[in-house]
């Protein structure tokens, strides 16, 4: 609606003391809008250049094609899964059972996968978030203004190493590390459901424990990453107030630095929990894979999502036995797509907040 | 002491409030001892994983065969042979997937910050471009499965890991390069129209050039994350101990596919494979890292 307005400006410019003393009082709340760029353009509007046409044609042409590949993404995996879905002969949602190797006796079931990417994802988020957000305030309030920078980027190295590399490390490295740990945990917090003896060998060290711990640090650099671009924006008014009020380093961070990045920090934690859930080749190495169902113990083998699917892969061969994984990947797209958007939307109510 | 009445520091009067109480000292210190722990505590994995990669693979790599020779013909218990098939099918399929995703990524960034303004269709392709940043590496590899293998009746080959990589590799250049073409100041853009240049010729002649250095570091570290990236080549390529040049038929190695075929192969010759691929894939991905900040440093364009 305010285009007309911009278009006639140019018009009265040549005068512009005329044009004020006239358009002031009518039009006082539209007074503020400066001549845009896109002025001249609108008042040429009938002739467009032939390069502008294609040129604007393609970058816009780029933008309908992402928004159709997360469309056709979504189209062609529900596609694929459905003749899967219908010949399979229990339950998709609330079995247990894996069983793909007989293309014309499916039997799968995503309740242990469900069950067992959720416990992953949500140990690595609880293990992550404290350190995440410990980071994020050292970084942006605590650490040595010259050395922040730095220390941002020993962070953001942690992102650079590749997934494999971590499922390496956590299975040949952390694992044995952590057996001592993990029996004294079983030994005497065994009555726990949650530390109780699991489905696998725990010496060998590919339980729920160890895979948690190692996506928990894969996901730290986004964590932080976001969390200290929020707390970045803290208004500095805000903490030169609470510091004139005599507030000592963390009652500032307390009651300026928290409740202004609360929201940023939650989303942050969910685009964590994003990545945790779709983690998977270091999950694929680390977990232990095992027949026995989930017993709701940290120290139970099994397979997520992801990994479940990646050491399918070089086996896909029978249409019909992958779609049956198939299946199984749209579930992990509408988790973390539901999660992601509900991140961003966070992200994007905090942003116009502001 | 000065006496002198001008003197900055001198209060008027004596503060109220002479000392902190000692419980909020004590938050503030154990505050700050949690804070600083939490930094101690990530660099502990990163140190580890590095200190880790380093020990283990460093000897294999210093083997000059390492870079010129496959693991052609030989059993998995023997020693020797090289990487090379695996470097070569990384970097291409590392190459392939930038080639394509670059004019993509920025023209899409071109989209939201030069003509997209606040439509509605540049509200759902930002959101698109955050959504896809959050798909899971293994959605795009099967989806590009089922498009290229069982619709597109294609074998599985390193194109259809580049085009994979490809889902993973645009989000980032979009978003990087969104970020910088933003940063240019609307000056440049008002002083080229009002000599009379055409929007497109500004945006690539004048916008583009000053924001070159940023959106090619962007498309640097898009490209480091995207050749470590395992699943698309788990599930859309074969491996193959030999060189294969195709791009578009047969069996081709990568790093990541090097490792996840040794990881399982208990002897020394497993482990020397396992670990030197390990580490000649953290050095090309450092490589490319420090690319990026060279270019940072060398084409950021004259404040002055």
């Amino acid at each position: 609606m305010n285009d007309p307005v911009v278009a006639k400006r140019p018009a009265g410019s040549g005068d512009p003391g005329a044009v004020r003393g006239v358009a002031a009082a009518p039009t006082a709340s539209e007074a503020p809008i400066p001549p845009t760029p896109a002025a001249p353009e609108t008042t040429k509007a009938p002739h467009v250049r032939p390069g502008d046409r294609i040129f604007r044609g393609l970058a816009t042409g780029s933008g309908v094609f992402i928004v159709v590949l997360i469309g056709a993404i979504g189209l062609f995996l529900i596609l694929q899964a459905i003749p899967s879905l219908g010949l399979d002969q229990i339950n998709f949602l609330t079995s247990r059972e894996w069983n793909t190797t007989d293309p014309a006796n499916l039997r799968f079931g995503i309740l242990d996968l469900l069950l067992v990417t959720v416990i992953v994802s949500i140990l690595a988020l609880l293990i992550a978030m404290p350190i995440a957000l410990g980071i994020a305030l050292f970084l942006t309030q605590y650490a040595p203004r010259n050395l922040a920078r730095p220390f941002a980027y020993v962070v953001d190295l942690l992102a650079a190493v590749p997934s494999i590399v971590f499922g390496l490390w956590g299975l040949f490295v952390l694992g044995p590390v952590l057996f001592p740990f993990s029996e004294w945990l079983i030994e005497n917090l065994g009555w726990i459901p949650l530390f109780a003896k699991g489905n696998v060998n725990v010496q060998l060290g590919g339980t729920i424990f160890t895979a948690g711990i190692v996506v928990a640090v894969m996901i730290l650099p986004i964590i932080t990453a976001v969390s200290r671009e929020v707390f970045d924006r803290t208004p500095r008014m805000h903490i030169e107030g609470a510091i004139a009020l005599g507030a000592t380093k963390w009652e500032v961070v307390r009651t300026t630095v928290l409740p202004f990045g609360k929201a940023g920090y939650v989303s942050a934690s969910m685009l964590g929990l994003g990545r945790a859930l779709g983690e998977t080749i270091a999950v694929m190495i680390i977990l232990s894979t095992t027949s026995a169902s989930f017993g709701w113990s940290l120290f139970d083998g099994g397979a997520t999502f992801a990994s479940k699917i990646a050491l399918a892969a070089p086996e896909f061969n029978d249409t019909r036995s992958a779609g049956a994984y198939i299946a199984a990947g749209l579930v992990l797209f509408v988790l973390t797509f539901v999660v992601n958007a509900i991140a961003r939307s966070i992200v994007a109510g905090h942003k116009e907040y502001e | 002491m000065s006496t002198n009445l001008a003197d900055p520091t001198r209060l008027a009067t004596p503060p109220t409030f002479q000392a902190v109480s000692l419980s909020r000292r004590i938050k503030n210190g154990f505050a700050t001892t949690l804070v600083w722990g939490a930094f101690l505590i990530a660099i502990i994995p990163l140190v580890w994983v590095l200190y880790t990669v380093i020990q283990r693979g460093f000897p294999v790599i210093l083997d000059g065969d390492w870079w010129q020779k496959s693991l052609s013909g030989l059993l998995a218990r023997q020693q020797g042979g090289g990487a090379y098939h695996a470097i070569y099918g990384t970097l291409v399929q590392g190459l392939v997937c930038g080639i394509i995703s670059v004019p993509i990524g920025i023209m899409i960034a071109i989209y939201l910050v030069e003509y997209g303004g606040r439509s509605k269709l540049a509200k759902a392709t930002t959101f698109m471009v955050d959504i896809l940043t959050g798909v899971p590496s293994i959605v795009a590899a099967l989806f590009v499965y089922t498009v290229w293998i069982t619709y597109a009746g294609m074998g599985r080959s390193a194109f259809a890991v580049s085009i994979a990589l490809v889902l993973l590799m645009v989000p980032v250049v979009v978003r990087t390069t969104e970020e910088m073409l933003k940063i240019v100041p609307d000056e440049l853009r008002e002083a080229s129209y009002a000599l009379g240049i055409p929007k497109w010729k500004t945006i690539v002649k004048i916008v583009i050039p000053t924001a070159l250095s940023g959106i090619l570091t962007g498309i640097m570290l898009a490209l480091a994350r995207v050749m470590g990236e395992t699943a698309p080549v788990l599930v859309l390529a074969a491996y193959a101990p030999f060189i294969n040049y195709n791009l578009f038929s047969g069996p081709m190695a990568s790093l990541p596919l090097m490792m996840v075929n040794e990881r399982n192969n208990p002897t020394q010759a497993g482990f020397e494979r396992l670990w030197g691929a390990a580490i000649t894939l953290v050095l090309i991905i450092t490589l490319f890292n420090l690319l990026a900040t060279v270019i940072s440093r060398v084409l950021a364009p004259k404040t002055k």
